[in-house]
């Protein structure tokens, strides 16, 4: 018989005590799980990314239009009233060369012609690389800024915390925060994504008189101007919270930016 | 045929995975607030242990039987996260509401529990068909659950107002009790009850004689 020559029907026919098979089985069962894993992976990951970037745009839209006297401003101008522009994070100038409608964040942060390596010491939102270019929103109306959104991201206690910081005119008071991507535990360092935690943040103010950036999610309950209550059992994603907007308000981050604003030059 | 159709149909009822055997309990509380996230953890709970019953049935002779469960455990995690991302591609909004709950069908007893009893013993076509017939009968009754979580915690069926809340005017007060999870307890509970009255067959011999029956004794 032909087929008993042939490996495969070999190896099949070993009792299933051998530890060849019992290797082989594991083996190829491992295999077999990983390659329909990853196929699947691979082929849904664009509509994946669609409904994500989809769901960003929403909570945008919801957090704008919950904002006292922004809400009212778009629906009288419309969506258009928001400016999108896509900024150098060193010169904190617009960068008139980077069209903002096909703008890819992830691409610009993942290529190292677009990005620069942080130091250990400035790295405070634990990125590791920080891109050159960041897409920001400003809202006017009548030629007077009214709103400033950022993207600011950091690594948390085991993903990346991805949110949208809202700036009130005087640019240091904070008008709303919303996190839109997270994988931080559900039920602890998740509930930064509940809309009651993210409330604490309106009103908040990010540097004090010095200049100092002040801002900082505290253990349990906070006090005063700079302190966001803690989520109880996720200290981590506090902290890695503050460093983020930290960060992200410093000098690598967009304090020149935020400078030129003020002066008018942007 | 015969033999097929009570594979299927036992486990609805005379043998269903949860008033039965009380597996799944965990899923059949947080997912049960509302009619529409129940029926689509029951749509993915029934694919995933149909799945994985023809898969582990298919090699059911060559799984050797030392490793038998993580052989198992790795196909049916594997069935999950495709589960997982096919809802978050097609049903994106609704794998947010799932959160954690639909990665959690990997440590369902139900899955684990039919493959290791059914699957590993029976040709592919009966293990799927006990797969599907588990499936439904988990199903059904998270669906009852959520059917009535709803209908008294948010006056509605799947999203769609059946009592007129007084919040907009009308004159249901919402009982927000259904809405937490021990309403699941307490309505998996009084089905239980209500099953075993049904039929009393199922009813388990009491481990202890009461109080009342020993002085009854004794007199």
């Amino acid at each position: 018989m032909a087929e008993e020559d042939n490996p495969w029907q070999k190896f099949l026919d070993r009792p299933n005590t051998d530890r060849g098979k019992t290797l082989g089985v594991a083996f190829l069962v491992a295999v077999a799980c990983g390659v329909a894993v990853s196929t699947t992976a691979v082929s849904l990951r664009p509509r994946i990314e669609t409904n994500i970037a989809n769901q960003r745009q929403e909570l945008m839209a919801a957090m704008l239009a919950t904002l006292p006297g922004i809400g009212e401003i778009l629906t009288e101008a419309g969506a258009d009233a928001v400016e999108t522009m896509v900024i150098n994070l060193d010169t904190g100038l617009v960068e008139p060369a980077m069209d903002p409608a096909s703008f890819d964040a992830t691409a610009v942060a993942a290529s190292p012609e677009t990005s620069t390596p942080l130091g250990r010491a400035e790295d405070l939102a634990g990125i590791g690389r920080r891109e050159n270019y960041a897409q920001v929103y400003v809202l006017r109306k009548d030629g007077e800024l009214k709103l400033v959104v950022l993207p600011v991201y950091g690594n948390g206690y085991q993903s990346t915390i991805r949110a949208y910081l809202a700036l009130e005119p005087d640019l240091n008071t904070v008008a709303a925060l919303t996190v839109f991507e997270q994988g931080e535990t559900p039920g602890l360092g998740g509930r930064i994504s509940e809309e009651a935690w993210q409330a604490q943040w309106a009103g908040k103010q990010i540097a004090d008189e010095s200049g100092e950036i002040a801002i900082e999610v505290v253990r349990g309950t906070g006090t005063g101007p700079f302190q966001v209550d803690g989520v109880s059992g996720a200290s981590v994603t506090g902290n890695a919270v503050t460093d983020m907007i930290h960060f992200w308000m410093g000098p690598r981050g967009f304090a020149p930016f935020l400078d030129n604003l003020r002066e008018g030059k942007v | 045929m015969a033999v097929s159709y009570r594979i299927l149909t036992d486990p609805l009822v005379d043998k269903n995975p949860v008033t039965v055997n009380i597996l799944g309990i965990c899923s059949a509380l947080a997912v049960t607030t509302s009619m529409s996230t129940a029926l689509t953890m029951c749509v993915a709970l029934t694919a995933v242990l149909a799945a994985s019953a023809a898969c582990i049935s298919l090699i059911r002779h060559h799984i050797p039987t030392s490793i038998r469960i993580i052989v198992q455990i790795t196909i049916i995690a594997s069935l999950v996260i495709v589960a997982d991302q096919v809802l978050q591609a097609f049903a994106f909004e609704m794998s947010q509401r799932l959160s954690v709950f639909v990665s959690l069908i990997a440590t369902n007893c139900i899955v684990l529990g039919r493959t290791e009893a059914f699957a590993l013993h029976n040709p592919v076509g009966p293990s799927v068909l006990d797969g599907l017939g588990n499936g439904l009968g988990y199903s059904a009754v998270l669906l009852i659950v959520a059917a009535i979580r709803e209908l008294f915690g948010s006056g509605s069926l799947f999203g769609f107002g059946i009592l007129p809340l007084v919040a907009d005017g009308g004159w249901y007060q919402p009982m927000r009790l259904m809405l937490l999870a021990p309403s699941a307890f307490i309505i998996l509970g009084l089905l239980v009850w209500a099953v075993r009255a049904a039929r009393p067959e199922q009813a388990e011999a009491p481990e202890f004689e009461s109080r009342k029956q020993e002085r009854a004794v004794e007199t």
